[in-house]
């Protein structure tokens, strides 16, 4: 077997063993809360017979370890059971907000990340000059802004000043792609300039280190242009820490915007997850709990193949 | 044209647009020397003047919701399951803005002499969304639903009172176990609306027999409808779909309503009323409810067992001073008793008691008091300001020589160690349907959240007969003697009601102040259209 490959399946085969430790502890985090599920449902009206009865039918008198591998077999045949507090099927409600939620991470994803790689390297050819302190500053600025803060600027500036956008950025099943474009153009507007700065300051750091090397040097030396140099043989060599960092603000837009869809009313997985677990809705909170360490999972694995890809010493073991 | 006729057409064109109540109209066009009767007349051409338009797409956009709401009226407790229902859902009756009852699915109610049985006749054709009319079996089926305590329904304190159901044809007959006169109005609570076979089989399934039918439920996200092609009733649900959006935040709420986004949103943060006031194209209705802030002291309870005393209090509070800095205008002054024009059967002859420092003095010395420190408690959780109200009250009570001093408690634990438990303490209180309910709560002696300790027998005796008392004009006499009482002699001092604070798109006509809820009761969707 090519030594990548082995590499790539041991990655892939270590971050689902690491899945299967996640589900185990949001099983237990569950399981540790005082009272069960049945006296959570029935609350103020838990007289001994009904729990004893609700108890029964939901299967809560079965060990933990039973209970725990029919949770288990139920996600894996994408049946994440019914939310308590108003019945709905779970998998349904989640699919929808989820794809959601995927949609406002991947439009901010596509102009936040060439962005700010394009600004770091700008600000590295350019390090310690004017360019370089004004890309610096102003994304230093935006990132210092707590993200509603920076909502409601846009908000008053885009439906205000000039309104242009919607401030309510729901999107529904059956709108076209460029409607659904529209409408979360303010959200995807403060989700770039609340990621942008880190990924742009890692892209600066990680060239200007590569720069200090006598091969950077040498291609100077043979007469290459600034940007070449960067391009051609600076940011191949700095591609690693720029992809973990870039992962990490991926995942941010994933799990971690719940401010930023409440703000614009916008129906997705965050506001999802506060509204049951203030309820104790507790298969949904184990349920979207699981998504959001899979997400997080999957791309750090990414970030570690890419980076590993990325060096010819791990592509080419001796 | 000279300066008062330029005035008057001002006026009449604004009143037009609903920017003028009744009220407001006469008052002002009687300062500019119109007689009043004529000012009145000219106020209901002018409303009448506006013209239903049919069509188009209302857009609300409420805060109080959330993704964990269910379409089962039982369960209904925020605002937009409220508003959401009241599209969808149409119960035996409804109570208009003044306070009469109007009948929906019931087309005639009556009762026995002393109130003890009711019957309703169940209006003829009323077909629900998915075929099929609504029949006097589903109306009792529903209410028993509401009776089971599996059901969890909001309304089960109303319908426990029902001894025996039937439905014979198309009447439904209610025996209850005690007289209740106020039953039409109880029967109009929005958790009860009749839904098929009484919704037993699927409580959340949203199917009805109101104005419009549900297409898209999604819960704390929104919730859209289309016209009932079938709908009983011609004279409401002008526009052709209406969308319910839930948007929690009021920044993001108050926008899309300046950006055209939706047509009326609920909750207008009291703080940004001034400023939305000079919006073009966007107007506030602060609407009057029967929400209340209070000072409560226990009548039986030294120093506030002297009546002299509590009335030094009442007159040292400063009414006016309360609603213009705690509620930022948006209120109306109380006047020491639990009810306002927002209840039916309710009776404005009731002098405004105000701030009078002087006889305050003279109440005060005339009750002996030692001088020692009367303690009022508070916490800012007590009610939105409280802490703030209860110091204009000791500055304006210090100023008449009353020795009341403020002490503040933390909120945590507050309704269970301060409220019902200290002898002088800041409370509020949401108001309820009916006046019976309110007193029965609060003030009758033997009630169990009597938070004032008042036990007044004359004032028991009148609420009970009130009960079984169908002559609705000796009623409101009873009800206003129990008000008399309880202000002259209680021991409620109740400063301030404060108002529903809505905001409303100019593009939507058909506007009326309604006391009985948020939005017009919950139906503003319904009841108003589009005009362009």
């Amino acid at each position: 077997m090519h030594p990548i490959l082995k590499l790539l399946v041991q990655r892939i085969a270590l971050g689902l063993l690491l899945l299967l430790a996640v589900s185990a502890v949001i099983f237990l985090g569950v399981e540790a809360l005082p009272g069960d599920t049945a006296q959570a449902i029935l609350g103020q009206q838990a007289t001994p017979e009904a729990l004893a009865n609700l108890r029964e039918k939901m299967g809560l008198n079965e060990p933990p370890l039973t209970r725990y591998f029919q949770w288990l077999g139920g996600i894996l045949t994408g049946d994440l059971g019914k939310a308590l507090t108003n019945g709905a099927d779970i998998a349904q409600s989640i699919g929808q907000r989820l794809g959601n939620t995927l949609f406002l991470a991947g439009c901010a994803a596509a102009i936040s990340v060439p962005l700010a790689i394009l600004l770091g390297l700008t600000a590295a050819r350019h390090a310690g000059k004017w360019p370089d302190k004004v890309i610096s500053g102003i994304t230093l600025t935006t990132i210092s802004l707590p993200e509603f803060v920076a909502a409601y600027f846009v908000i008053y500036i885009f439906t205000q000043l000039i309104p242009i956008f919607q401030p309510v950025a729901m999107v529904f099943p059956g709108m076209t792609f460029w409607a659904k474009l529209n409408a979360v153009a303010l959200p995807v507007i403060v989700l770039v300039l609340v990621v942008l700065a880190h990924m742009m300051r890692m892209t600066r750091a990680a060239i200007l280190n590569v720069m200090q090397s006598a091969y950077i040097e040498t291609a100077e030396l043979k007469g290459l242009s600034p940007m070449t140099v960067i391009w051609r043989h600076a940011f191949p060599n700095a591609i690693a820490p720029v992809v973990s960092v870039v992962m990490l603000n991926m995942a941010y837009l994933v799990v971690g915007v719940v401010v930023v869809e409440v703000v614009f009313g916008y129906n997705a997985l965050g506001q999802y997850l506060v509204d049951h677990v203030t309820k104790r809705d507790l298969p949904v909170v184990q349920a979207v709990g699981l998504i959001f360490a899979a997400v997080y999972i999957f791309l750090n694995m990414l970030a570690d193949i890419i980076g590993i890809l990325a060096n010819p010493r791990l592509r080419h073991p001796k | 044209m000279n300066d008062k006729h330029k005035q008057l057409d001002w006026m009449v064109a604004q009143a037009k647009q609903g920017r003028m109540t009744r009220r407001e109209f006469v008052g002002r066009t009687t300062a500019l020397g119109v007689s009043a009767g004529l000012a009145s007349a000219l106020f209901g051409k002018a409303v009448q003047a506006q013209e239903a338009k049919k069509g188009g797409v209302i857009r609300v956009g409420m805060q109080g919701g959330e993704s964990t709401n269910s379409l089962d009226p039982a369960l209904a407790a925020s605002e937009v399951p409220f508003q959401v229902n009241m599209t969808w859902g149409e119960m035996l009756c409804d109570v208009n803005p003044d306070g009469t009852i109007d009948p929906r699915i019931a087309e005639e109610i009556s009762s026995n002499a002393d109130a003890t049985e009711w019957k309703f006749k169940i209006r003829a054709g009323v077909e629900y969304h998915g075929g099929g009319t609504v029949t006097a079996e589903d109306v009792v089926a529903t209410l028993k639903r509401h009776t089971d305590e599996k059901a969890q329904s909001g309304a089960l304190g109303i319908v426990q009172g029902i001894t025996d159901m039937k439905a014979e044809g198309d009447m439904v007959t209610l025996k209850l176990n005690a007289a209740n006169a106020d039953l039409p109005f109880l029967m109009g609570d929005y958790h009860l609306i009749i839904q098929p076979g009484g919704g037993v089989d699927n409580p959340a399934a949203g199917i009805g027999a109101g104005p419009y039918q549900v297409v898209v439920n999604e819960p704390g996200v929104r919730h859209t409808f289309k016209k009932h092609a079938n709908y009983f009733d011609s004279t409401i649900g002008h526009a052709d779909e209406v969308e319910i959006l839930v948007i929690n935040d009021n920044t993001a709420r108050t926008a899309a309503l300046q950006s055209g986004q939706i047509h009326m949103i609920n909750r207008v943060d009291p703080k940004i009323v001034d400023l939305l006031k000079g919006v073009p194209g966007v107007q506030i209705k602060a609407v009057p409810g029967r929400g209340h802030y209070v000072f409560i002291m226990h009548c039986d309870k030294a120093p506030f067992d002297n009546n002299d005393l509590r009335m030094a209090l009442k007159l040292a509070i400063n009414r006016g001073e309360m609603v213009e800095k705690i509620l930022g205008g948006l209120g109306t002054p109380g006047n020491d008793f639990p009810i306002n024009a927002a209840y039916p059967l309710f009776e404005d002859t009731f002098e405004q008691r105000e701030y009078d420092a002087a006889k305050a003095a003279e109440y005060y010395a005339k009750s002996g008091h030692d001088g020692s420190p009367i303690v009022l408690a508070t916490a800012p959780g007590a009610f939105p300001g409280a802490v703030d109200a209860a110091n204009l009250f000791a500055a304006s009570a210090n100023a008449a020589g009353i020795p009341l001093q403020v002490k503040l408690e933390p909120d945590d634990g507050y309704w269970s160690n301060v409220w019902n438990v200290a002898p002088f303490c800041a409370s509020y209180w949401g108001g309820r349907p009916v006046q019976d309910q309110m007193y029965s709560t609060a003030y009758l002696s033997t009630a169990e959240w009597n938070d004032t300790k008042f036990r007044n027998a004359k004032f028991d005796e009148l609420l009970l007969a009130a009960r079984g008392e169908l002559d609705t004009a000796k009623r409101s006499g009873m009800y206003s003697e129990m008000a008399q009482i309880l202000r002259d002699e209680g021991g409620l001092i109740l400063p301030m009601f404060n108002d529903f604070v809505s905001g409303v798109s100019d593009n939507i006509g058909g506007w009326v102040d309604d006391p009985n809820g948020e939005l017009m009761n919950g139906r503003a969707q319904v009841r108003c259209w589009l005009n362009a």
